[in-house]
């Protein structure tokens, strides 16, 4: 199962690099106390980038829906198809939200409002994405 | 050239009032080109060129305008569908043609400099480029009248289709992601529509009850307003009505959105005459007038848009467009939203609250009688899922029905004013038309 590979720049370097190594960081405006994913350059409230600083969070959270990707328009993805694309939420700020594949979920049968917990997964060598398991009961 | 660097012209926040032009600018004609499903690289009468062509002289005779008097032509790039990804209409270099197809210009890309060259328009005072998208594009055009920048103006919106499947292949087809992409690609989504509308979608279905194929009354609906729009793709091409049964069996692309939630890319053009209020009536149609144009944008908070962000956007969409336009919901008699993914419409049907429909009450109302003849004649344009992904049928019925000739598509309640938009729900552009200008 091929996925296609993240490719790092200036602002995404600290987030993947901390990936690579198995945690997950995400942008905190320290001055606004809030929680930003995907990176940007400036905290999408205050505007500032003086602020913004990488913060390790508890990598558990929960699905609030998801769809099967039946016919996609990725080519290094087709093989895999059909399979599950899912929007997890973390639990420290459910306004962060995060896709995944749900490694170990079946097709098509994805419980909504189960917890989560991350996981990472190799997609290159040395490469790692953030992915996310359904905890079992 | 000028170039629209400058987006004071953007009426995209709460509080401006009622529009200062309200009932100033008129529309006073339109055209639609042939439409075909794709180019087939050869035929030189049948690119989005040549269709642009062809709707700018449609909307020139119906206004009864000759083209010394056009002063403004506003064209938006054009939108190709085609195989690639988000560079779709970077398919160069290819081998060309004789003038004018001596390169990309006019084959798969059209603006207002190659048109007004090829269509030999020597009076043109105001021809910008940068033209954002048919929704923003319309307000540009009302405002450009109202501010006299242009009298007497081409609106013109192309859009291409070429050989090969729907965004497959370009970043498409690439083993890494890149920028923006890097968030979304490597679990399956790259990036369009039809996944930033699919999420909110099934939270709709959570939080309000119903199931996906609820959606079927509203895009069977569709098609067959479509089928009585005699320049659309469906009622040209012999397409068959779309009946339930064929939609709930439709294969998936998205489970659960399916084949028929998704409108079918097509080569063709569209184009508007917008002209003063003054100048519209003594030409040769009843006047269209705009009562108000909004533009409106909004970022989501993180990776995917949620029901949430959606709702709270097109509602403050909504409350600009009756602000702006002086009408509140019930004074809405035509209302047509976007549907280029049917998944869509919902957001803005109970934004706008048309014919009473709250939060949550979409699905009850698409099982309504929605036909255009009955009480509730929702998106009676059949919008691009009824006519190919035009962008233009919204607009061009919302006309029609205010000059009281849309034949067989035309309402039997009250026609007097109508509200049309485009755009994913987090932006686009949308104008309130009115029969009369006050
Ligand atoms: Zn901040």
């Amino acid at each position: 199962m091929p996925k296609v590979i993240p490719v790092p720049d200036e602002l995404s370097k600290p987030f993947w690099d901390a990936v690579n190594e198995r945690r997950l960081v995400i942008q905190n405006c320290t001055s606004c106390d809030l929680l930003q994913y995907p990176p940007r350059e400036t905290c999408g409230k205050c505007r500032s980038a003086e602020n913004l600083e990488w913060k390790e969070v508890s990598g558990k959270g929960y699905v609030s829906s998801a769809i099967v990707i039946e016919d996609g328009r990725l080519d290094r993805r087709r093989p895999d198809q059909p399979y599950n694309l899912a929007l997890v939420h973390l639990d420290e700020d459910p306004g962060i939200n995060f896709y995944s594949n749900l490694p170990g979920t079946p097709v098509d049968e994805v419980p909504v409002g189960a917890a989560v917990e991350i996981v990472f997964e190799e997609v290159a060598p040395g490469q790692f994405i953030h992915e996310w398991r359904v905890v079992s009961e | 050239m000028t170039s629209l660097s400058d987006y004071s012209w953007r009426r995209n926040r709460e509080g401006l009032g009622v529009w200062d032009h309200r009932g100033q600018v008129a529309v006073a004609g339109f055209g639609h080109s042939e439409i075909d499903r794709r180019w087939d690289g050869e035929s030189m009468d049948r690119t989005v060129g040549a269709f642009s062509i062809q709707a700018c002289q449609l909307a020139m005779d119906d206004a009864g305008v000759t083209p010394d008097q056009i002063d403004g032509v506003i064209c938006c790039d054009s939108h190709i569908a085609g195989p690639s990804g988000g560079t779709a209409g970077r398919w160069a270099p290819r081998p060309y043609f004789d003038p004018p197809y001596d390169s990309e210009w006019g084959l798969t890309l059209v603006n207002g400099e190659w048109l007004v060259e090829q269509m030999g328009l020597t009076n043109v005072e105001f021809c910008p480029s940068g033209v954002p998208a048919i929704g923003e594009m319309l307000g540009l055009a009302s405002q450009a009248i109202a501010d006299g920048r242009c009298t007497t103006c081409l609106v013109i919106y192309p859009t291409g289709n070429l050989a090969g499947r729907y965004r497959r292949g370009g970043e498409n087809a690439e083993d890494y992601a890149k920028g923006n992409r890097q968030w979304t690609v490597p679990w399956g989504n790259h990036g369009g529509n039809d996944f930033i509308n699919a999420f909110p979608h099934q939270q709709y279905c959570h939080r309000y009850g119903g199931t996906h194929d609820d959606m079927a009354p509203f895009v069977v609906n569709q098609n067959r307003n479509g089928l009585l729009t005699p320049w659309g793709f469906n009622a040209t091409h012999d397409i068959p009505q779309l009946t339930v049964e064929d939609y709930v069996s439709s294969r998936y692309i998205l489970k659960p959105l399916r084949l028929w939630d998704c409108d079918r890319p097509v080569n063709a053009s569209g184009a508007y005459l917008f002209t003063t209020a003054e100048r519209a009536r003594d030409m040769k149609q009843p006047p269209v007038y705009i009562l108000n144009h909004n533009q409106h944008s909004a970022g989501t908070r993180s990776t995917q848009a949620v029901l949430d962000e959606i709702e709270a956007e097109t509602d403050r969409l909504a409350r600009m467009m009756f602000e702006g336009s002086g009408l509140s919901a019930d004074e809405v008699d035509i209302f047509n939203p976007y549907d280029g993914y049917s998944t869509m419409t919902q957001f803005w049907l109970e934004a706008f609250q048309w014919h009473g429909v709250k939060r949550g009450d979409a699905f009850a109302f698409y099982a309504d009688d929605i036909r255009v003849e009955g009480p509730h004649p929702f998106s009676s344009s059949g919008g691009n899922l009824g006519t190919g992904r035009l962008r233009t049928a919204m607009w061009t019925d919302s006309i029609e029905q205010l000059r009281g000739s849309a034949g067989p598509r035309q309402v039997t309640v009250r026609a007097e004013t109508a509200i049309a938009g485009f755009g994913p729900p987090l932006g686009g552009g949308w104008i309130a038309f009115g029969k009369y200008p006050n």
